[in-house]
């Protein structure tokens, strides 16, 4: 799992079925400090997150797992918001 | 998920089974500001996209294979939706380039 802040959203009208109701958000993932680290991404949303705020998310087939048992056809899924995050 | 654009079509007759049907399509991953990144790869096609379409492209094969609805498909990456559009307000996206 990463750090990243949503960035924007994605309007789709024609897509798979599986992403039917379902939100796509810009992810820009971040360093621990804050910084951008590297490519951004487009990922499901299983939380509800908005553009401007701090989540992490998942890389892989898990990401379709907060809509089981939808078998939701992405790689990337927002699984948490980031109240505040400390380094030790 | 990534957005690409849709640069080509890919006709192929001697294929593995499970592609039997399958269109291919010839995508370019491209950043936010539409500039492409990376190279451009092969994606079989579960949304009807066409050349210069601005799509969503899942490269993770188990995803892949779904969006084919073929359990074991020998793929990596599929079209999974057509972008109408991408909405990053200027402000959130300060420095959002890498």
């Amino acid at each position: 799992m990463q750090l990243a802040r949503v960035i924007g959203d994605i309007v789709a009208t024609r897509k798979d079925e599986t992403l039917t109701g379902i939100k796509l958000m810009v992810l820009q993932p971040i360093a621990a400090d804050g910084s951008n680290a590297g490519r951004t991404l487009v990922a499901v949303d299983a939380v509800g997150a908005g553009v401007g705020e701090t989540v992490f998310f998942v890389r892989g087939k898990e990401a379709s797992f907060p809509f089981h048992p939808t078998e939701v056809t992405t790689d990337a899924g927002i699984v948490g918001i980031v109240d505040h995050w400390d380094l030790g | 998920m990534q957005i690409a654009r849709v640069i080509g079509t890919v006709v192929s007759t001697q294929k593995h089974p499970k592609f039997e049907g399958a269109k291919l399509l010839l995508v370019q991953p491209i950043a936010l500001d539409d500039t492409p990144r990376g190279n451009p790869l092969l994606a079989v096609d579960s949304v009807g996209a066409g050349v210069h379409e601005k799509v969503l492209v899942v490269i993770e094969g188990r995803a892949a294979g779904e969006a084919l609805g073929r359990k074991g498909a020998p793929v990596d990456a599929a079209v999974i939706g057509i972008i109408d559009v991408v909405d990053v307000p200027p402000d959130v996206a300060r420095d959002k380039q890498e």
